[in-house]
């Protein structure tokens, strides 16, 4: 309970002083997740769409590996990539070890699963509804997928902000290709399992929950944004 | 006024899914004067039919032969379903998306609308959630957007199979307005009452095939076969 009551003084501290360390370190955190959310969503939403409404050989057994790849473990992740872009990796030319690139790229490998099948369900299901209306009424392929992404933006938003749960608080793949160095990789959760090595509980915790508070405040900000709740707009 | 897209000929049309025979051998040709009515028992293979008519079913074998090319005949055409599709979009969305897809400017495009919401009895749910209306209410949204194309011909597949006495009525009612302005009404029933209200000709199929076409009243004062003459009198016929 010390502890507890610690971190929240901790964090209330924190960010009534405007800590220039914590700021530098959550705006890190932003940036890391947000980018990998937005190359993950690039990549994952029409790969979702694709598998729910083309008919291929194999698509079934690519759909399985996908929801498996849902519990990819983030440290084999972390340790790929490391090992891509390490010095004698294949990738080692580029210089990206350690730096935030190279935790957007674990972040994006871990993100992109994850919504590809939350999009893969939700447009399948809208698929299976409209199939029949969208072929009587002529809508060409590219009108369909327009229609389809636009009607199931919702749970599409849904996919996007479970895939920014995920990237916000991994910690295994981006501490190994990160390294977590100070003003330069550092961020929130890496930050978290420093002070925790440290003993200093009290931090942790504090930079713990300021962490919940700023995934509640961006999820809070899209469903505002996008309306969700308010059916009357659709 | 008959259509340019008839006479519509089905040569030996057939549909099969998995081995079984769901429709066929048909051959049929409707002339698109007034309303034909497909009716049959459940399984007879009537939205089957339909679906093959208005080319959403895949043929197996056979051909349907429209009087002009099939695109052109295709984009004359309306479907309604038996369990209405909403696209999850408010009302007027849903009603104006078949011309937003043909390329309608939408203020056009809400001008038309405005029109056929009356006609159907729409007008005061339009900014509403689609998905938030009544059965009979869903039903309407379905048969308006249909009908905002103009279609020449309407396929409708048990448009009141789910709806109550009041809400079939209002259907009918709306779908009798649209046969007098001359859209030609190719719908399946197995309603021997809604088939006597609206029907000027009559399609009677069982196990996928054809026992009888012929105009309504003969159909119902004397029947040919002795099929027809079970399912008039309510008897089970497979």
């Amino acid at each position: 309970m010390q502890d507890l009551r610690e971190g929240l003084i901790n964090a209330f501290w924190l960010l009534a002083t405007f800590d220039s360390d914590l700021v530098e370190i959550t705006l890190r955190s932003l940036q890391v997740t947000i980018t990998a959310l937005m190359v993950a969503s690039v990549i994952a939403m029409p790969l979702g769409t694709f598998l729910a409404i083309k008919r291929f050989r194999y698509r079934r057994l690519i759909v399985a590996v996908l929801n498996a790849l849902m519990g990819l473990p983030p440290v084999v992740v972390g340790l790929i990539v490391y090992i891509l872009l390490s010095r004698s990796g294949p990738f080692g030319v580029f210089g990206l070890l350690f730096s935030p690139t190279a935790m957007i790229i674990a972040q994006v490998i871990i993100m992109v699963p994850l919504i590809a099948s939350i999009t893969h369900q939700t447009i399948r299901e809208i698929w299976s509804e409209y199939r029949d209306l969208m072929i009587s009424l002529g809508a060409s392929k590219v009108q369909r997928i327009q229609a389809l992404l636009w009607d199931g933006r919702r749970p599409l938003l849904t996919a996007s902000l479970a895939g920014f749960g995920r990237g916000i608080g991994e910690v295994g793949a981006i501490m190994i290709v990160g390294g977590n160095i100070d003003h330069a990789t550092r961020v929130l959760t890496t930050a978290i399992a420093l002070e925790t090595g440290r003993g200093d509980f009290g931090l942790a915790l504090g930079l713990g929950f300021i962490l919940i508070l700023l995934a509640i405040i961006v999820n809070f900000a899209i469903h505002m944004f996008a309306q969700t709740e308010r059916q009357s707009l659709w | 006024m008959v259509s340019a897209l008839f006479p519509l000929r089905l040569e030996n049309a057939e549909m099969r899914r998995s081995g079984r025979v769901l429709v066929g051998p048909v051959n049929l040709e409707l002339l698109g004067e007034e309303t034909t009515v497909i009716i049959g028992p459940n399984g007879a293979g009537k939205t089957s039919l339909l679906k093959l008519m208005h080319g959403i079913g895949r043929l197996s074998g056979g051909r349907i032969i429209w009087a002009c090319s099939i695109d052109k005949a295709r984009y004359r055409q309306s479907f309604v379903f038996q369990t209405p599709i909403i696209m999850r979009r408010t009302v007027l969305k849903n009603l104006i998306y078949p011309l937003i897809l043909r390329g309608q400017s939408r203020p056009t495009a809400e001008t038309l609308c405005k029109e056929v919401a009356e006609q159907t009895g729409l007008t005061g749910v339009l900014g509403r959630d689609a998905l938030s209306l009544s059965g009979g209410e869903k039903q309407k949204l379905a048969l308006a957007r249909a009908l905002i194309v103009k279609p020449e011909v309407l396929f409708l597949d048990e448009p009141c199979a789910v709806l109550d006495g009041r809400s079939t009525r209002e259907i009918e009612d709306i779908l009798k307005q649209v046969a007098k302005v001359g859209t030609c009404l190719i719908m399946t029933t197995h309603n021997i009452g809604q088939a006597q209200r609206l029907a000027d000709n009559v399609v009677f199929l069982l196990g996928g095939r054809v026992h009888e076409c012929t105009k309504a009243r003969d159909f119902f004062n004397a029947p040919q076969t002795t099929e027809a003459t079970m399912f008039l009198n309510g008897d089970i016929v497979e």
